[in-house]
């Protein structure tokens, strides 16, 4: 069997009251649900790796096929539990460990 | 090399100073580069300079960008003549058939935008992407509408899209997208418009042009008209005197 590969995405939230785990994670799947049904959401190969709320940012994975679709989701979140939020991707890559060093230069 | 991206459609409105502020401040910071704010033929020219200056200030490149909405040929043509030259982008929203044709076919309109949801008024057909890849004009699309609407209005748009986008393909004519949107939290990364755009067929590439070098092109070839020495699409006067 191949292997599926993966992306990481370090994405960044904008909301005022910070959510929290659940809610965020609920509001990924409920826009890639929304938009792509539950088919599409089957193929995402959505996990959440990291929540940081202090610093509203998480880290997802995704398979790479689902890339640009996950990325759509996520920019069409306009709310998280109930109040308006945005989302961003900041950055991509393929390994956990490249992540991290890009998202020095990020921030 | 790295690549310009712009949101032709940013409504920052300078009667509200501080949003306005927050808002090309926040676009700059999220990756935009070139900046249009709409504006309308009564729009001071004070106004127009005061976004002129907060967008240098963040360090971003503003479009004057003018808006019409006439109701007819007559006052189309009569608005194009008065401004087109004052602007250095124009975009016709079209509200009716007869506006539409008359702005896709008339060189000096940049953009064309439909508004309406309802796809009977949604004017982009292959009679109007004919005309509009005779002329210049491109078509605008507003990003903000498909993150508002939900549910099966948000259905009914993006299949218009989709109709609209292969007839745009079809005929060349260069697709824009933009903003559209006032709301801060509304405002997308360049890279999560293009995703976006992909609900509605553009591939990964067509996307990422179609929020920097189709828009980008489109200022840069008006910037060029609207320089002194111009007289023609590669032509323009390089000195001027007696011993010449």
């Amino acid at each position: 069997m191949r292997r599926v590969k993966r992306r990481y995405l370090l994405v960044r939230f904008e909301i005022e009251h910070v959510p929290d785990e659940r809610e965020f994670l609920d509001a990924v799947w409920a826009a890639v649900g929304k938009l792509y049904g539950e088919f599409g959401a089957s193929l995402a190969g959505l996990a959440l790796i990291s929540y940081d709320a202090a610093e509203k940012t998480a880290i997802i994975r995704v398979a790479l096929k689902a890339l640009r679709m996950v990325r759509a989701a996520l920019a069409s979140i306009t709310c998280i539990a109930g109040e308006k939020a945005a989302v961003h991707v900041m950055t991509v890559s393929g390994t956990l460990k490249s992540l991290h060093k890009r998202e020095t230069r990020v921030f | 090399m790295k690549k310009t991206f712009s949101d032709l459609h940013l409504h920052a409105n300078p009667k509200k100073p501080e949003d306005a502020r927050q808002l090309i401040a926040k676009a700059a910071k999220l990756g935009y580069s070139l900046i249009a704010v709409p504006t309308s033929p009564e729009t001071s020219q004070g106004d127009m300079a005061w976004l002129r200056e907060v967008c240098g200030e963040v360090g971003v490149d503003f479009v004057s960008r003018l808006d019409l909405h006439p109701r007819s040929q007559g006052e189309l043509l009569r608005l194009l003549r008065k401004f087109r030259r004052r602007f250095e982008l124009v975009c016709v929203v079209c509200e009716s058939k007869e506006i539409a044709r008359q702005a896709a076919k008339d060189r000096r309109v940049d953009l064309l935008n439909f508004p309406s949801l309802d796809w009977r008024k949604r004017f982009f057909d292959r009679a109007e992407a004919e005309l509009a890849s005779g002329g210049l004009a491109g078509l605008e699309i507003d990003m903000g509408l498909v993150l508002v609407l939900e549910g099966r209005a948000r259905v009914r748009l993006l299949s218009s899209l989709q109709r609209e986008i292969a007839v745009a393909r079809e005929f060349h004519v260069p697709v824009a997208l933009s903003s559209g949107v006032e709301e801060l939290l509304l405002l997308r990364m360049p890279r999560e418009v293009a995703a976006l755009a992909g609900l509605f067929g553009l591939d990964e590439a067509e996307a990422v042009d179609s929020v920097s070098r189709v828009p980008v092109a489109l200022v840069q070839r008006n910037r060029l008209k609207l320089r002194s020495g111009f007289v023609a699409p590669g032509i323009h006067v390089v000195r001027e005197g007696d011993d010449c």
